[in-house]
This record gives C-alpha cells, structure tokens and sequence, in this order.
C-alpha cells in the first residue's frame, strides 16, 4: 500500500502543478472544430496559450471572456454571453468555457450564463457550448481535462440508454491526459488492426498532433473529435477507457449509454497492453493480428537489451497520477526502481501505484527526494532540467510542458512499441550519464608530464 | 617480419604450450575459427598508450571497423581514442603508392596532433604488395624528429596472442630503455620509505580498472613505472627497464616482454591477478616478495588486513543473494581461473569454464579451483554453450561480449567480462561492483517477461500471462 504525503509546506517552490483549467482547455481541444474560452482575465488565456504553445509547437485557439474590474465587481454575465457571440459567429462546432478561479470566487454560475447565451443568441443554437468548472485552485491539468471530459459527455451524449452494440464494430476511448498523441495514434493503430474502429473522445491525436493543414489559419481546433461521433457514442459495442482520472467521465457515459466498459490505469508496460489485447481480441472476436506478436517480442528484447542499464537505476519520477502509475509499471519491469515519485495533486488512484510513497508536492520536494535517496536519472516536465542540473543527473521529459524540446508530444510511452522506444531512451540517457565509473586516479609517483604540468599532483 | 623472428617469438619457455613442438599459440581452424588476427592483438596491447599517434597502414577494413571498441581509459591525453587510417585506395595498392601516402599520414598526424610518438601498424595488404614500411618509418623519425615505431603485425602472422607478443616485443627493442625514469617528485616522498617500481604488463585499465588497484600501490610507496599499456605514456614505456619487479596482469601473450626485461635488465617477474579478493592480496604478496624489501612486506600485509575486511562489510550484503547461483564461465585465457576464484569468493558455483585460450598450466589450477570433474569447455559455439547452460543448469552465463546476445536471446542472465564491458571489476573495491552486476543481470524481471508468452498465444486451459501477473 503506498503511503501518500500530503503537502506541508505554505510556499510551493518549483510548482509541479499545471492548472485545471488548462486541463479543461486541453481536453476542450481535442474535439474537431473547437476553441475554448476561458471565462476569466486577459491573463488567464494568455499564460495558458503560451505553456501549450511551447509544448506542442503548434497555433492554439484559446480564447478569453476578457473579464475586467467593471465585470469582476458588477458581475460578469454579459461578458461571457458576448464572448460566446463573437466566436460563434465564426461558426466553430463546439465551444468550451472552462471557469477560471477569478470567476469561480466572484460566485459565476457558468450553467445560467451559457443559458442567458442561448436565449440572447438563438441563431446560434447549431454551436455546442460546453460550460465546466476549472477554479485553477482545485485540482490539477490531469483532473480539469477529466471535468471537461466529464461536461462534453454531459452536452453531447443522449441520455439514451439501449442502443448499445448498433454499430459492432465502433470502439470508444475515453483518452486521459496523461496519452500525448503520439499514444493515442499509437493506440487507434492497434484498435484499427483488430478491425474495430475507434472513436477518440478527446482526440489530441487529431488536434494538436502536428500536423500542417491545408487551411493557412483557423479560429478553432482542425482536428479532434467531430461532435456528431461523439453524440453517437451510445451506439457502440464498448467502450475503452485509459486514465483512472476518468472513471467519473466513464461512470456518466455508460449511465448515459448502456455501453458496457473496460477501465485502465494506463497502458505502460507489459501486462497492461497484454491485457488490452486480450480485451480487443474479446471486443472484435477477432484473432490477434502478428504483427502485434512481433511488437511484444520486440518489446521484450528491448527489456532485456537494456536491462544492464535499467537494473537496479535510482529513479525519481515527477508526474500527475495517472502519468506517474505508467511509468511506475514501465520502469518496476525493467527492474529499475523509483526511489523518489512526486505527484502534484491527490488522486485516489494513487494508492495502486505500487510505490512506498508518492509525495504530494513540487520539484522542490522531488529534489530533496532524489536527493536523499541517491537518484539516477529524473523523470519530470521540462521544468526539471534545473533539478536536474542541481542533482548532476540526466532528465528524462515526461508530461506537460516540454518546452524547448522537440518531439514530446509525438512520442508514444504507451504499450510494446512505446515502451520499447522509451527504454532505449532511458538507457541512452543512462549511458551518457557514464554511472558507475571509476573516478580517474592519478598516482603520485605518475611519471606522466601533465600532471606536474598542470601545478602539481590532482 | 621476418620468419626466423617470428619462429624466435614461438619459443616461449615461460609458457606451458611451449612444449608441443615449438607451435606457440594455437593454430586457427578455418571455419570455425572465433578470435582475432595478430593485427587485432597487436593494437590491443599497445593502443592504451595514450599520448602516441596510432595509425593504421591498411584498408578501412582493419581499423575502420575495430576503432573505438575497447573500454580501456586515460587520464589526460585522449590522443589514443582517436582513429588514424591510412585508408589505402585501389590506386594505392594498383600504382603502388602506399608508402607515400604513410609517410603523409605520418606527418598529417605529428602537424596535427603533436603525439610524443608515432606507432605504424601494419596491415596485410601493405605486407603483402611489399610497402617498404621500415624504411618509411626510420625516414618519418629523421625528418619529423619524433619517434615513429613500426608494429609489424599483420593480420594473417598468426592469431591475436601472436599480435599482442610482436607488439611487446617491438615496445622491448624499439622503446624501453631509451630513457631513465623521472626522480620520485619531492611532494610524493614520505620519511622512512623506500620508492620502489615495479612494472604492470598486460593491465589495459578497461573501465578504469587500474584506478581501484592504483591508489593501494601509492599508499604502499610502490611506483608503476609503465603500465603496458591502460592509461600509459610513451615516455613511461621508455622506462620499464628500471623496475624491481614485472607483474603479468592476466594475459599470457605478453609474457614474453616480462621475460625480455628479465633476460637483458635482471628485473624479476610473476604472474597475478587482481580479480577477486583472495587474488589481489596474493598479488600485492608476490609483489612485496619479488622486491624483498621486509617493510614493504609489513605494510603490504597491513594494507591487506585492512582492505579484506573493508572488502567482506561491502559484499556482506550481496552474498545471500548470490550464493548456490550457478555461472557458467566462458572466456579466456588466466581470465578462467582468476574469474573462477572471484565467483567462488561471492558464493557463486562456478558450473563449467572455458579454456579456448588456457594454457595446459591454467587448466591445472583451473582443476584445482573446480574440483577434478570440473567441466572444461574448449570450442564453445553459441548452441553448444546453450547446451550445457541446460545440462548444467546454469542460472547465468559469465562471457566476452561477443556471447552477449547468445545469451540475451536465450532468455539467460549474463555478464560481459572481457575488454569491452563499462564496468570496473579489479581490485578489492570492483568485487562488489562484479557482485551488484551478477546480482542485477540474475534478479531482474525481465527474464520472467521474456520467457512468458503472449496471453493469446498461450495452450487452452493455461493461464494467459498476463492474468497470472496480476
């Protein structure tokens, strides 16, 4: 059972924590034709705009209510409903409106200004509006993409139980924060191999994969999840869910749906890919395609390829609870250990990492953890480079953000072929760290001329 | 080279083979033939020397494909890392050019690289179109003014040991000798105690080995004069004359410089190891022995004491996880019953040895460490070690890199044991790296993942993996 460290301290120093409402925003982007409006300052926008454009090197729609002092003191409803008007005069399909903490303690009902919306605006009525709660003071990125995931489902699925199996071969995944799209490409690969096709709810891999698209510019996402799949989602054979800050999401979809669902942690490692094979195989009826036996035996040999190096490694691992049970299962399977795990908020899930302990808390607490535990090699953002620079160790960049630092979200973590590349990463980094060898001792006797050339004897 | 010499290097008293008819090393069999050519030993033994300028006269088969493969360390001059080629060309070889384009080759790397010596390996294809290389090398030393040393081993004079002893006997006749060993530095003397040199032959300072050893001989007051040849100088080499004492460092194809400096300067020398705890105290004796100096002998027994029991407190913990593990050791040469002594030290039952390069002697003590029914494995194919890993039971293979993925693919632990692992075993500080090392390969759970199969592949009514793991 780990022990689970509640934070201590009043001053959070290096915060590990991105905000729900970015969350939110980014759950809100992997649906096509959409842009999120955060109901809060200029600022709330701006900062968050820039954190995912450094992280996935791409334009991001992200809009704001550009909530002011008049709006902040007299209250902000015709703030939202003009915002709402002007973008969806652009005609997006979806737009989500994530809270941000200015709006939430000003006591904003978001549900009534989305209805005052809709009466003002009755020409708009072919815009899906999706109104969460993100206060940036609650929670973290990993649990305001599920609230949003959450909402969306709420918005868009009929509550409309019994038509489940209609389209047999129709797949959904309920795809966590902690999947870049270089997983979940990965993952609708294997779903499509077993002649199912999926449905991505939200679909990143669409979005904000990378890609450059035909049009020059667009006011909202040109990927994601169209809104019409996710309004069918009820017609499903079943329904895949990766993420355990899911299960709230997952529980109102199969309310809502009747869809019977298959729930994962995460899918890092052996075992719990073996597992969703297992259960695609159960969905399609169909035989498992080879070349998923030759992704597991490629796989394996990178385990035992790079196990001189991963055997026995010092790992501290900074990451959100569902990121953090992933690498935990990948890294305790090559015989690795994590000696010092951070998560920026409390998950229940937490408690299954199989770690001793997971600190809640920032680098700062995952420093002194690395620290005192004689860690190897850091796992973290890209705010752990410093850590890592203080510690003498190599980083390894995992989750959100990864800014100067190409390619991160387009590598996969997830499954045989992620975690093979992921190893080979982990001990290229390992190798490069040069572990383990014997300090260079000169002699005082040397007859070797640099050293006394160089002021007498190191 | 020429014949008669190469039949003088034969003759190698001090070496147990000796006996059958003046044969030396081994004959190679064609195809099935798994070592090196007398090129391969010869740059083994002398690339270490770190400050001297390593050319390769031949195609870019010799040094193209082996630079950069050895783990052997400095520590200052990275000259030796560096790949030097002469790169022969068809229009070398056709028009005969080759000695033009060395002796270019020879003054591209002195304008670039300044080295404190040049050393000329000659290839094949250089021996066999009749490139005048002495000649070109004396005539590179008179105009550059740096020594430029011909290594006249090419690949097909024989096997890799044949190398490695042309080599040191180039060093023996061209190089020590040639200067006097520096004064002991002021700051290095200590009141009461006698400096004495002594010689390391045959230590290469793979991963940096030398440094575990190193520091005790300092303490000891006892000068290496000349490594041949990890983490040497060109102007050590120069010295090795001037040593009390020659220890051979774990390979026998350098014997015969031990010899040489016997024969021509009186310097006394034996044959040790530094793997495993009860083998390099043994060594620090024999030294101590060899020089006779009765404080020497006292500290030396002092310093053992001290580092034995230092040694135990940090294997102390690893021993209850590796005892009754079963090793089959495949590798070379000393390196069977030096390794053998340093498992037995851990617990480990060593299962079988290979013996590919022992000498009758070493399978003696071999038998002696093992037991009289110890299995001795002589030519040891990839299937036929897979064999006897499951006759014998074996937990782990112990072998040179070239067996790695033998074992890796056989779904067995291994450890790599020879010149290009990254790892320092020697000394009493590496056997409790050689004891963490054993312990990772044998405990990881990638084993138990490897050998599962696929829960979709797995026979009705067995339990798919993957359940089973939960």
């Amino acid at each position: 059972m780990t022990e689970i460290v509640k934070r201590k301290k009043a001053l959070s120093v290096n915060p590990l924590k991105a905000s729900s409402t970015l969350g939110a925003c980014l759950a809100i982007m992997g649906v096509g034709r959409a842009v999120p409006m955060i109901h809060g300052s200029q600022g709330c926008t701006a900062f968050g705009k820039i954190f995912f454009i450094q992280h996935f090197q791409e334009p991001i729609p992200l809009q704001t209510s550009a909530l002011d002092q008049t709006g902040t003191v007299m209250g902000s409803y015709d703030y939202l409903v003009e915002g709402l008007n002007t973008l969806a005069k652009k005609k997006p399909a979806l737009i989500g409106v994530p809270t941000s903490g200015l709006a939430a303690v000003q006591g904003f009902d978001v549900e009534m200004g989305v209805r005052e919306f809709r009466a003002a605006h009755p020409e708009h009525d072919g815009v899906a509006v999706v109104p969460v709660n993100a206060p940036d003071y609650a929670g973290s990125l990993e649990s305001g993409f599920a609230d949003a995931l959450l909402a969306i489902v709420r918005a868009l699925v009929p509550d409309a139980p019994g038509r489940a199996g209609e389209r047999r071969r129709q797949v959904n995944v309920l795809a966590g924060a902690a999947l870049t799209p270089g997983d979940i490409e990965y993952l609708k690969d294997t779903i499509e191999s077993f002649g199912l096709r999926p449905v991505v709810v939200p679909d990143i891999s669409d979005s904000l994969d990378g890609h450059l698209a035909p049009e020059r510019f667009s006011p909202h996402t040109t990927g994601g999840t169209p809104v019409s799949e996710i309004s069918s989602l009820g017609l499903a054979a079943a329904t895949i869910v990766v993420g355990a800050s899911l299960n709230e999401a997952a529980d109102e979809l199969r309310r809502r749906t009747g869809v019977p669902d298959i729930r994962f942690d995460h899918l890092c490692g052996l075992d719990a890919f073996d597992a969703l094979v297992m259960t695609l195989r159960d969905i399609s009826g169909n035989a498992v395609p080879e070349r998923l036996d030759r992704h597991r035996a490629q796989f394996l040999d990178a385990m035992v390829d790079t196990h001189f190096m991963m055997g026995f490694t010092r790992v501290a691992v900074a990451a959100e609870a569902d990121l953090l049970l992933g690498l935990a299962a990948l890294i305790k399977g090559t015989g690795a250990e994590v000696t010092a795990a951070v998560a920026p908020a409390y998950a229940a899930s937490l408690t299954r990492s199989g770690l001793a302990t997971v600190k809640i808390g920032d680098l700062e607490d995952l420093e002194i953890a690395a620290r005192q535990t004689g860690a190897e090699v850091l796992i973290a953002n890209s705010h752990g480079d410093a850590v890592a620079e203080r510690l003498g160790i190599p980083l390894c960049r995992a989750g959100f953000p990864q800014f100067h630092w190409f390619g991160g979200s387009a590598k996969a973590w997830i499954g045989y072929r992620g975690g093979r590349q992921a190893l080979f990463d982990l001990a290229n980094i390992l190798t490069a760290a040069e572990r383990g060898e014997v300090h260079p001792y000169r002699s005082v006797y040397g007859q070797k001329p640099e050293y006394r050339r160089a002021g007498g004897v190191a | 080279m020429k014949p008669q010499d190469i039949r003088a290097l034969m003759d190698q008293p001090a070496c147990a083979h000796n006996a059958k008819g003046k044969s030396g090393c081994a004959k190679p069999k064609p195809g099935a033939a798994a070592g090196g050519c007398a090129f391969d030993g010869a740059q083994i033994a002398l690339l270490p020397i770190a400050d001297v300028a390593h050319i390769v006269h031949g195609g870019i088969g010799c040094a193209g494909s082996s630079w950069e493969n050895r783990g052997t360390r400095s520590t200052g001059p990275t000259l030796y890392s560096i790949g030097m080629t002469t790169d022969l060309t068809e229009q070398d070889v056709i028009m005969g050019r080759g000695e033009k384009r060395l002796f270019h080759a020879i003054r591209q790397a002195i304008d670039t690289y300044d080295p404190a010596a040049v050393f000329v390996y000659a290839t094949c294809i250089p021996a066999l179109i009749g490139d005048d290389m002495p000649a070109v090398c004396q005539a590179a030393q008179e105009s550059f003014g740096k020594p430029v040393v011909l290594v006249d081993a090419a690949g097909f004079y024989g096997t890799k040991q044949m190398g490695s002893r042309i080599a040191g006997e180039v060093m023996v006749r061209e190089v020590v000798g040639t200067r006097e060993p520096d004064p002991i530095p002021e700051e290095a003397r200590r009141p009461g105690m006698t400096v004495h040199d002594i010689n390391l032959v045959g230590e290469y300072n793979i991963a940096g080995e030398l440094w575990h050893t190193l520091p005790l001989l300092d303490e000891l007051g006892i000068r290496v004069l000349c490594t041949l040849s990890g983490d040497a100088r060109y102007r050590e080499v120069q010295t090795m004359h001037r040593a009390e004492a020659t220890m051979v460092v774990c390979a026998r194809a350098m014997v015969n410089v031990a010899r040489s400096l016997e024969k021509r300067w009186g310097v006394p020398w034996f044959e040790g190891s530094f793997y495993g705890v009860a083998d390099t105290s043994s060594a620090l004796r024999d030294i101590a022995r060899l020089i006779g100096d009765p404080d020497l002998s006292a500290r030396t027994e002092a310093l053992i004491a001290r580092e034995e029991a230092k040694a135990e407190a940090a294997l102390a913990p690893w021993r209850p996880r590796l005892k009754g593990k079963r090793v089959l050791l495949y590798t070379g040469g000393v390196k069977s019953w030096s390794v053998i002594s340093a498992l037995q030290d851990l617990g480990i039952e060593v299962v079988a040895s290979g013996t590919r390069k022992s000498t009758e002697e070493d399978k003696a003590r071999i038998r002696d460490l093992m037991g009289e029914d110890a299995v001795l494995v002589d030519e040891g194919s990839a299937p036929q070690l897979l064999q006897l890993v499951e006759e014998l039971k074996a937990d782990m293979l112990v072998a040179g890199g070239r067996n790695q993925y033998t074992a890796l693919k056989a779904r067995l632990p291994f450890l790599d044991i020879n010149q290009e692992r990254d790892f320092a075993y020697a000394g009493y500080a590496g056997m409790a790296e050689l004891a963490r090392r054993l312990a990772l390969s044998l405990e990881s759970p990638v084993w138990a993942a490897a050998r599962s199969t696929a829960p979709w592949r797995a026979e009705p009514g067995e339990t798919p993996a993957a359940e089973a793991a939960e």
